[in-house]
């Protein structure tokens, strides 16, 4: 008995790490689904105030249900957070909606298409540190050694999701969708992969905890001389170019691989009805619906980690110390994470009312003309100025 | 035979795109900011604020029943409206008062009296065949019940609606 609790708290042990990755991963799963759903209010709120309409700023908590349990006089308390309730209802209304199949489609797939959709997202999740170290604990789930490859291929699993959704539905519209989203995948995946070659060249480095910590020493990868405390370098300074390069090129193929405004062609309403959720409705529609936005999250959380510093803030500590204070930076730490993570999401959301949708073929010129020769120049570049600037 | 489409020349700036999308931003981003600043007056919060005091004069509502100076409901149950209802939404029920009665000149008055708010389409031609000037549409436009039966407004209902209304033709005074 006392062997397994000294194991519990012995760092070198299985079971320590055992229970810290499920404690964890709990976390982290509780913390982006809240996420996500405060996304998706999110989404609807800037949306329309940036239409200038407010949104949904009605639905608040119904505590005015409990009546008077536990002697308090409990209220509504729509008046005071208005709206902030909207994600709950929304999931209610998803989760008690008519769960209806078509005779036409193909059920094994059809079933498992959502599945894959939100499984592809979460997974991803894995490997990205969002925050240093609490108690000596690695704030990652998995620190693996191939970070970004490990993204990359999950990632473009999800594409499976779309596809198998849009076969299976056996209708044209579902079709059209899952058609557009292969060989948008096609043209982007090439320029996503590529335009964060530069990067590994820098760092030297494909682990992200590791990718972290170099932008800890010498600044954030798109604001080296405003966050390391110290004047860039001149092959530093040369370096920003292409590392802006990477960035601009990365952040559309980001756009297109999580299938948002200005690339939503899978989904296009005005084109395709629903595009390859068509056929769906309920809790099956629902995991769609929470699959592109946990694959938003997992983008910008991955944007986040490789451009912007991940949970590094200047002038404040990470938490290996171990004291309160080491705790308690560590939890900084965490919250500057999302909050950055929330932050691009704003900007997703922004592009998504400045942008119209591209048309199909300028899609993939845009791909394959731009894209990808941008990238492939840029490692080039990269490569020249790491040989010959010192 | 294909026409052909002019392109227009773009300049480099143009081509590249990023300016314009910069651009885009400023604007989106600009409408967010007076909208949180609260500069933007577009959306009226609506059952809080209502629009009601800039109704025009001749807007037609829920048609009513009014009642005169001495607390009498004006309807004196001719049907008229009943009959030219073009939705047939008004059912009347006429009562006969008895002799004793201090209005009992007027004979007769609406035992029931039902719209049914379903049907009605605030035509407003009830109001305008009145002989009495008893039947008159409101301002009034939120009508709102959970059931069909709900939506059926009786006398009572549209008595308590209509209020007292003075200085209207009164030709059941006693003196004539």
């Amino acid at each position: 008995m006392n062997a397994i609790l000294h194991d519990l708290i012995d760092p070198q042990s299985i079971l320590f790490l055992i229970w810290t990755t499920l404690a964890k991963s709990a976390g982290i799963l509780c913390v982006v689904l809240g996420m996500v759903s405060y996304t998706v209010y999110a989404e609807r709120r800037v949306s329309s105030l940036i239409q200038d309409r407010l949104g949904p700023n009605r639905t608040g908590f119904p505590l005015g249900l409990f009546g008077n349990l536990f002697g308090i006089k409990w209220r509504d308390w729509s008046p005071i957070l208005g709206g902030l309730g909207q994600p709950i209802a929304d999931a209610l209304k998803l989760l008690l909606k008519e769960e209806f199949t078509p005779a036409f489609v193909k059920k094994l797939y059809f079933w498992i298409a959502p599945g894959l959709g939100i499984g592809a997202a979460i997974i991803a999740l894995a490997v990205i540190p969002f925050g240093s170290k609490i108690w000596g604990v690695d704030m990652v789930i998995a620190n693996v050694d191939i970070g970004p490859l490990f993204i990359f291929a999950i990632s473009s699993l999800g594409v499976y999701g779309i596809v198998l959704a849009g076969w299976s539905s056996n209708s044209k519209y579902p079709f059209f969708g899952a058609v557009r989203s292969t060989s948008q995948l096609i043209s982007y995946e090439l320029a996503l992969g590529l335009s964060v070659v530069p990067l590994f060249l820098i760092i030297g480095k494909l682990n992200l905890v590791e990718i972290v910590n170099y932008q800890v020493q010498n600044g954030w990868m798109l604001l080296p001389g405003l966050t390391a405390g110290k004047p860039p370098t001149l092959q530093q300074a040369l370096l920003w170019v292409p590392t802006l390069l990477a960035f601009i090129t990365f952040t559309v193929a980001m756009f297109a691989e999580t299938n948002r405004l200005p690339f939503d062609l899978p989904e296009a309403e005005t084109e395709l009805v629903g595009g390859y959720h068509t056929e769906y409705s309920s809790l099956k529609f629902a995991l769609f619906f929470l699959g592109e936005y946990t694959a938003m999250i997992t983008g910008s959380a991955f944007i986040v980690t490789l451009f912007l510093g991940g949970w590094h803030c200047p002038f404040i500590p990470d938490g290996s110390a171990f004291s309160v204070g080491g705790v308690l930076f560590g939890l900084i730490n965490i919250a500057v994470f999302f909050t950055k993570v929330f932050g691009v999401l704003l900007f997703f959301i922004a592009i998504r009312w400045t942008l119209p949708r591209f048309r199909y073929d300028q899609l993939m010129k845009l791909g394959w003309i731009w894209m990808f020769e941008v990238a492939l120049i840029n490692i080039f570049l990269t490569a020249f100025i790491l040989a010959f600037v010192r | 035979m294909a026409y052909q489409v002019p392109r227009p020349k773009l300049t480099i700036a143009e081509k590249l795109y990023i300016p314009s999308v910069l651009a885009g931003l400023k604007i989106t981003l600009g409408h967010l900011v007076r909208m949180l600043r609260g500069k933007t007056h577009v959306c009226m919060q609506y059952p809080e604020e209502k629009w009601d005091a800039n109704l025009p004069e001749h807007y037609r509502g829920a048609p009513t029943l009014v009642s005169d100076e001495h607390g009498r409901t004006r309807c004196v149950a001719c049907q008229l409206c009943e009959f030219i209802c073009p939705p047939r939404a008004i059912r009347i029920k006429p009562g006969e008062i008895p002799s004793g009665d201090k209005f009992a000149k007027v004979e007769k008055y609406p035992e029931a009296f039902q719209i049914d708010m379903i049907r009605c389409i605030y035509c407003g031609l009830c109001q305008e065949v009145c002989p009495e000037q008893a039947i008159f549409l409101k301002k009034e436009y939120a009508i709102n019940g959970t059931s069909r039966a709900q939506m059926v407004h009786n006398k009572a209902k549209l008595v308590e609606m209509g209020g007292q209304r003075t200085g209207l033709v009164n030709k059941w005074n006693e003196k004539k």
